[in-house]
């Protein structure tokens, strides 16, 4: 499998993504600017790294989704490529539609930066294949607007078509439902606010959510 | 020219905790009977241009698609000839 982890100016997880597919998961990865009109070829995942994408400007990930890669980033998706978004990539994801909601300031204004325990809602798509449905994985969490919302009607069309994919044990942030992560319609997107990447040594099982293959 | 003010306000419906937390701090200092504060952006700048309603299709279009996210935020903007 051929990864590409896109760089925004202001991402900070990008070598941690980079290191984690090659150094751990043993797979090809390339780094992709953000200015970069088209795509490495023969990419089979693309990781949008946390961090934080222009300054946060605006909003978290609003800037970025008028990038000329993210025009990229779209088509690659729409045409059934995996796409994976972490912390700040999850918000981008929201930005640019690939995924409904938003992301909002957590309900204690603060940063939060520690690990927590997540249950795994759905097992059936390629990024959670390897855990058993309701099995619990603990991955860190960093970030001050990790609150996930979306409209009640949103609500109900995730959970219909089983788009939810972690939950928070301890709603850390506010989040509706306790969702911590969530997949496209299709299942080729997923976006969540907790970590994976760091999940090198302790939690190894956790860093499976981008072993996809 | 033109000169627009653009507020972009979370919607009703979203939890804004920056504005309930400082709605609590005024009524610690004995401000009393606050309610409803809501805390949100304030965008301003100026248009070279003429024609009012491409104007202010163009303001509100930025409005819609860039300065604010239809999902959680709501938005109004004023234009003045200056």
């Amino acid at each position: 499998m051929k990864y590409g982890v896109v760089v925004f100016p202001g991402s900070n997880c990008d070598s941690d993504c980079y290191h984690a597919v090659t150094d751990q998961l043993h797979e090809e990865a390339v780094y992709i600017w953000h200015e970069e009109a088209s795509l490495p070829n023969g990419l089979d995942v693309i990781v949008l790294p946390g961090g934080f994408s222009y300054g946060d400007y605006l909003r978290c990930g609003a800037i970025s989704k008028f990038s000329k890669i993210m025009q990229e980033v779209i088509k690659f998706a729409n045409n059934g490529g995996y796409v994976i978004g972490i912390c700040n990539g999850f918000q981008i994801l929201t930005e640019c539609g690939l995924l409904p909601g938003a992301l909002l300031m957590n309900t204690s204004q603060k940063f939060i930066c520690k690990s927590l325990e997540l249950e795994v809602v759905n097992n059936q798509t390629s990024f959670t294949k390897t855990f058993t449905p309701g099995e619990i994985i603990t991955v860190p969490i960093a970030h001050g607007e990790g609150r996930y919302h979306i409209d009640e009607n949103g609500l109900k069309e995730l959970m219909a078509n089983d788009q939810i994919a972690f939950k928070y044990v301890n709603n850390p942030n506010g989040s509706i439902a306790d969702i911590a992560g969530i997949f496209n319609k299709k299942k080729n997107v997923l976006g969540m606010m907790p970590h994976p990447e760091r999940c090198l040594f302790r939690n190894r099982k956790s860093l499976n959510i981008l072993d996809i293959k | 020219m033109f000169k627009v003010k653009v507020h972009v306000m979370l919607k009703d419906d979203v939890l804004d905790p920056q504005g309930k937390t400082v709605s609590h701090s005024l009524d610690h200092l004995g401000y009393k009977g606050l309610s409803n504060m809501k805390i949100g952006k304030y965008i301003e700048f100026k248009v070279d241009s003429t024609d009012e309603a491409t104007t202010k299709a163009q303001v509100d279009k930025m409005a819609k698609d860039v300065l604010s996210n239809p999902v959680i935020e709501k938005y109004e903007f004023y234009m003045e000839r200056v």
